[in-house]
């Protein structure tokens, strides 16, 4: 016989899914997020969302040594995800800074794609908080001027500090926080979005949302327990930074409790501790129990419990 | 849509629309046929005919080594020319007889009708099932005797026809069911006799409404007092694995490492009810069987009754040939079945496919990082942990392989097939299961 044949393991199908098309998906439910961020805050978002994103993605160029830039699309993750966590406006080379240490450090230094324990932009961001905080924490925060491409800038406060802000306001995002943050109906339409397509499971964001609304509860009843959920970064942590598929739990169970956790420490830091915000710190914390939640986590075996009367 | 089903599983394309409005035809019988001595698990047959000697069609040439074994069959009448190794589907040469065609199909002298299954003892049948070289026809060539024989503290009450055919693209159950129902009736009836069971059930997926149909009434016909049931099954792979079966037809589960009759069931092929119902009726040992040849590397994808030891080049060129981009060649369906490196390979009891995929689907996948997703968590029908029983057995950490369940996996491929990273999971597994097995012998 003249043709060759290809001989591999079984099975012989594959899905067409890959890490490209996950990631591609992500950049998509990111979208809406970043065109309200454009909305609300102008070029200046859109300047920080590129300067990330590009940063990011040569960085991981480097790193790797390859002329794709794209690549399999996680590095523009990485980037577009820190400029949500960002400021609408810091100075630029905050932002280098920060897009380069997320990639370099948070992903990179712990072997690359998969390997890394803590979520990479936030670890970009919290180098920054710890490192350049007064560019980038305290009352940095743009005060949102929708539709005005080239608003001047006027800071103020989050409303998690003043808790003055309307529900309505923090559904639909005028309100100043971090450039991806502010707007929970673009946040939740990007959720949606990952959940159709299979990359986010319900209990992570379910569980995480969940104890900070009944913690909110006890802050001032159920509007105060909506407005922890809705004000800050729950939204976006719990939907695109703690579902993030390398540092949380494979297993079911674990998974309720990463989100669990997260929830907790952000509300025990919202509540008692010394910043008005507690995401970021609560991700992180929680990131560095994932192998050992999966551990503890692991699913029963089919047939695994034999029924006594059989 | 059907509600019996089981936790786990995926849903790849069917791929059936190449074969499963094709009947089953008849492959020209070849002019010379090499039946391996291999052909079942457990203990191959040594060979009780010499070279030189005139066979008949059905005449026993093979007898078997031990218990897990079972005869195999002439599938011509002719002349034998050869018994050395030859390619077989596992890979490597082992025993077979080859036996020229004198075309006359001359049948040996057992090949008559027995007793009818009204007269027949439990015991009986199961002598039939074993002298007649029955095995699983899925594709697992279990011997069929031995499952007939629990221990006697088990009591079998219930024996599933597995109809679900799971596996992409294979046809041979679905048209069995359209064209030899009755004929699968029978079969159950003779199993349910010959195990005391009570119960019979036969599981088709919802895919096949035609078979269902054909079951269904050939169990209203054919039941006689016996308590059968067709149970229609939600279309899912691998509903037709053993243990889901049981699962979404009883609701029982097998527990790790026990066999089916732990909690008292036998399941069977279709394709092997229809052997016994064959044998009982007519004599007539395995010595040919349904192959989907299809895919779409194939010119003209058929189902054929093909005699044992038919080289598949043979079925392919009777299929018009593969296509020009057909690149790869499998025994069995896509999600279990194995990649061959020649055509010249013989046709043997557990043969139910040829399958030839073409460029499209062999492109060369580079392998990734696993990203920790878990969808293979999600997928694996077992409960088990394929990214780390992978990830632990690339590295060699067989122990670790172990915890986290490589035992229980039994190589459906859902993980594999579902992995982002492209990672191949369940060739990874498969090695720390042979490595865990060699440290358990010693």
């Amino acid at each position: 016989m003249d043709k060759k044949l290809v001989v591999s393991s079984s099975p012989h199908l594959k899905s067409p899914e890959n890490i490209h098309s996950i990631m591609v998906d992500v950049l998509v439910a990111l979208f809406p997020v970043a065109l309200m961020a454009v909305f609300l805050f102008g070029y200046r978002a859109l300047a920080t969302m590129v300067i990330a994103t590009l940063v990011a993605m040569i960085t991981e160029a480097i790193i790797l040594r390859k002329g794709n830039l794209f690549g399999d699309g996680s590095a523009a993750v990485t980037g577009l995800l820190l400029a949500m966590v960002l400021p609408p406006a810091p100075p630029w080379w905050v932002v280098v800074i920060g897009s380069a240490v997320a990639v370099g450090i948070g992903k990179h230094l712990f072997g690359g794609i998969g390997n890394n324990i803590f979520n990479p932009a936030l670890v970009g961001r919290a180098v920054l908080v710890v490192s350049w905080g007064a560019h980038v924490a305290g009352d940095v925060w743009m005060r949102p001027v929708p539709f005005n491409f080239t608003a001047d800038i006027v800071t103020e406060a989050t409303p998690l500090a003043t808790k003055a802000a309307s529900l309505l306001d923090l559904f639909i995002g005028t309100v100043s926080g971090s450039l991806g943050e502010t707007s929970a109906l673009a946040l939740i339409i990007g959720g949606i979005w990952l959940y159709y397509r299979g990359h986010i499971d319900w209990r992570i964001p379910g569980a995480f949302i969940a104890l900070v609304f009944v913690f909110g509860l006890f802050d001032g009843g159920f509007n105060m327990g909506l407005y922890h959920v809705l004000a800050g970064g729950v939204l976006l942590g719990a939907l695109f930074m703690a579902t993030d598929m390398v540092t949380s739990p494979v297993t079911s169970v674990g998974k309720l409790i990463f989100g669990g956790g997260c929830g907790l420490i952000t509300m025990i830091i919202r509540l008692f501790g010394s910043y008005p915000e507690g995401v970021m710190f609560s991700i992180l914390l929680m990131n560095s129990l994932t192998p050992i939640i999966d551990n503890l986590t692991l699913p029963k075996r089919f047939g695994e419990v034999k029924q006594k009367n059989a | 849509m059907s509600e019996r089903t089981f936790v786990g599983g995926i849903h790849p394309g069917y791929y059936k629309d190449f074969s499963s409005g094709k009947p089953i035809a008849s492959a020209r019988a070849p002019a010379q046929v090499i039946i391996s001595l291999h052909q079942n698990i457990g203990a191959p047959c040594d060979p009780v005919v010499q070279v030189g000697d005139e066979v008949k069609m059905g005449q026993k040439i093979g007898e078997p080594k031990g218990f897990v074994s079972t005869p195999v069959f002439a599938s011509v009448s002719g002349k034998v020319t050869k018994i050395e190794p030859f390619t077989h589907p596992l890979g490597n040469p082992l025993p077979a007889v080859f036996i020229e065609n004198d075309g006359q199909d001359k049948p040996d002298e057992g090949m008559k009708p027995g007793k009818p299954l009204e007269e027949l003892s439990a015991e009986e049948i199961k002598q039939i099932a074993k002298d007649f070289g029955l095995v699983g026809l899925g594709g697992a060539t279990f011997p069929t005797h031995v499952k007939l024989s629990p221990p006697p503290e088990v009591k079998i009450d219930t024996v599933i026809i597995n109809g679900a055919e799971c596996e992409p693209f294979l046809t041979a159950d679905h048209r069995q069911m359209l064209e030899q129902a009755d004929d699968i009736v029978y079969g159950l009836k003779a199993f349910m006799k010959s195990l005391g069971a009570t119960n019979g059930i036969i599981g088709v997926e919802d895919n096949k409404l035609d078979a269902l149909a054909s079951m269904n009434r050939a169990v209203a016909e054919g039941k006689g007092e016996y308590d059968i049931k067709v149970h229609a099954l939600h279309t899912k792979y691998p509903q037709g694995a053993e243990k889901m079966l049981i699962k979404a037809t009883t609701g029982r589960e097998v527990p790790p490492g026990a066999l089916p009759m732990a909690v008292n069931v036998v399941n069977q092929n279709g394709g092997t009810a229809v052997a016994l119902a064959e044998a009982i009726k007519l004599g007539k040992p395995l010595y040919e069987r349904i192959v989907t040849v299809t895919g779409p590397g194939i010119k003209e994808p058929a189902n054929m009754m093909v005699r044992n030891g038919t080289m598949v080049k043979d079925l392919i060129e009777q299929c018009g040939g593969m296509t020009e981009d057909a690149r790869k060649l499998i025994l069995g369906g896509p999600m279990m079945g194995l990649a061959q490196a020649t055509d010249e390979v013989p046709v043997i009891k557990g043969t139910s496919g040829v399958l030839i995929l073409t460029e499209e689907f062999v492109k060369d996948l580079s392998i990734d990082p696993c990203i920790k997703c878990g969808k293979c968590i999600d997928v694996c029908p077992m409960a088990l942990m394929p990214n780390f029983i992978g990830s632990a057995s690339e590295k060699n950490k067989i122990e670790m392989a172990e915890k986290y369940g490589a035992m229980d996996c039994f190589e459906c491929g859902c993980c594999t097939y579902t992995c982002p990273a492209k990672r191949p999971l369940v060739q990874w597994i498969r090695i720390a299961k042979g490595e865990i097995g060699a440290r358990r012998k010693k």
